[in-house]
């Protein structure tokens, strides 16, 4: 027994040398305190928009990313920021509209309807212009429940009807898109050449159109000056609505998520803002002025409205000898 | 009533990814999603720490802030959960969230993501408490039953904490105080507007 202890005792000695030498090494490299990652210390390193993120080892390589702080910030703009901005912009708009209402009245055709028509809009045209419209109603409509149906359908309805409902709106929002774009593209091309700056828009806009002013018909091609601003506002409104909303459809197409909250909040102040422009163009279409509709509805104006809105557009239609066509023995009146 | 949270305690945490596991488990959670996750911070480094994470059911949750349908709800216990018939799949909440915690089933486009899928701190969803439909929609509902949620309940090593807010902290800090060190109450700051301090 005795033997065997003084015969291992060379290799004890030799094993505890080396525990010994070995533990400080060992302390050095374990200790905790020392070289932790620190939570604080990492949120505080964060740049604007970064995020706290190590290795997942389940597959979507994206659960890496432990704490997105940033992502407060974008909730705070969506869930109030914007949501005021959209109805502010919405009530606004309206209540101008109406003061406007209120001050000018109809505006009306001051020679009255001469009983003959001159075609403003071919076939063509309007399809643009409808298809374009009809999808951005339904887009705008369907949004803007995005925006704050929750505080005035959803009491209507009770949830189980609004969630349907959403759902519903959701995917006309999503497939409306394509139309829109469609609408748009179609729009630009029929309408480019005859919306691109003259030299009579300067006159126009500085009387600011007759707008404000009883009997001033300041003078104007095809489109006047306040139409060419609606048509490059639409094209380039509908255009960053049309890329931001790529990426709400594909959102990985975005990049990182930061990109798709700016694209995001980017979208809602588009679509606040050609929702105002478009109610501006739905009033002086309709309501607001007389003898407008028709342009659109059977594509024939008045010659009269047409004569006074846009003077330089009749000349150069009755130059062609097309102009009046809409009567017969129009063509036999002799030009004034 | 409580305050409940979750704390993981990144200096017990050995990553074994059974909370994971356990979660996936207990509520049948479709392919794809994982409710909590195991993330290593500094992985291979000196001082890594794996820390597991899932919903924190935050105070004033930004992603009910930007939920279009109102579908997110927070209970008595300060449990944030969400009605799935009322979710239309947008991906706001994903967005909002800081810890990555609403998921949807599939990953196409045109907004053909499903409801959104999240940890419901084992306290199932709107339909009535333990019935098969809540079962089917959200898991189980441990907190009706009286119990905690199973990720922390069967953690070997006791790093992931559940419970009222206040009780675990307490927990959190005589640790740190014992042991003389903490990586610090991973999320708090972001979840709760302030942390666990020692």
């Amino acid at each position: 027994m005795l033997k065997t202890l003084i015969s291992r005792l060379p290799m004890l000695v030799l094993l505890a040398s080396l525990t010994t030498l070995a533990a400080p090494a060992a302390q050095a490299q374990v200790n905790p305190t020392a070289s932790s990652v620190q939570e604080q210390e990492l949120m505080r390193a964060l740049q604007t928009g970064d995020f706290v993120a190590g290795r997942v080892s389940i597959p979507d390589e994206r659960a890496g990313a432990l704490i997105k702080p940033g992502n407060k910030g974008w909730a705070g703009i969506q869930g109030t920021t914007l949501r005021v901005i959209s109805v502010a912009a919405v009530l606004v708009t309206l209540t101008i509209l109406a003061a406007f209402y209120a001050y000018r009245g109809r505006i009306r055709i001051d020679s009255g309807f001469s009983g003959r028509v001159i075609e403003r809009f071919d076939g063509i045209e309007r399809f643009g212009h409808w298809l374009l419209a009809c999808s951005f109603v339904v887009l705008a409509l369907t949004g803007l429940n995005f925006v704050v149906g929750r505080w005035t359908l959803l009491p209507l309805v009770g949830e189980d009807t609004f969630g349907t409902l959403s759902a519903w709106f959701k995917l006309a929002h999503n497939f409306m898109a394509w139309p829109f774009m469609l609408g748009l593209v179609w729009v630009f091309v029929t309408w480019v050449g005859r919306n691109l700056p003259s030299k009579v828009d300067v006159n126009w806009l500085k009387v600011a159109g007759g707008l404000f002013t009883r009997g001033l018909h300041p003078p104007a091609g095809k489109f006047n000056a306040g139409q060419k601003l609606l048509f490059w506002m639409v094209i380039l409104g509908g255009v960053g609505l049309s890329y931001t909303g790529v990426f709400m459809l594909f959102p990985w197409l975005a990049g990182s998520p930061a990109e798709w909250q700016t694209y995001q909040v980017i979208h809602a102040l588009f679509a606040a803002f050609m929702s105002v422009v478009i109610f501006g163009h739905i009033y002086i279409g309709s309501l607001g002025m007389q003898g407008a509709f028709s342009a659109m509805g059977s594509g024939k104006v008045d010659l009269n409205w047409a004569k006074e809105h846009h003077s330089l557009w009749v000349e150069e239609e009755v130059g062609h000898g097309k102009g009046a066509a809409g009567k017969p023995g129009a063509a036999a009146t002799p030009a004034e | 009533m409580a305050r409940m949270k979750f704390l993981c305690d990144a200096d017990r945490c050995i990553e074994c990814n059974a909370c994971v596991t356990a979660c996936k488990n207990e509520h049948e959670v479709p392919w794809g999603i994982n409710r909590r996750r195991v993330v290593t911070i500094n992985d291979g480094l000196p001082g890594e720490r794996s820390v597991s994470m899932a919903c924190m059911h935050c105070t004033d949750a930004p992603c009910a802030a930007v939920c279009p349908v109102n579908c997110f709800y927070t209970t008595d216990d300060a449990v944030v959960l969400h009605n799935k018939d009322t979710c239309i799949g947008c991906g706001y909440c994903f967005f909002a969230c800081p810890f990555g915690a609403p998921q949807y089933p599939q990953v196409g486009n045109f907004g053909t993501r499903g409801k959104m899928d999240k940890c419901t701190y084992c306290s199932g969803g709107p339909e009535a408490d333990m019935s098969q439909a809540e079962y089917v929609k959200y898991g189980a509902n441990r907190l009706a039953e009286g119990k905690l949620p199973i990720c922390a309940e069967m953690c070997s090593t006791k790093a992931l904490l559940a419970g009222d807010g206040d009780i675990i902290a307490e927990i959190y800090r005589e640790r740190v105080v014992t042991r003389g060190y903490g990586s610090g109450a991973w999320g708090w700051r972001t979840a709760y507007g302030d942390t666990v301090t020692v």
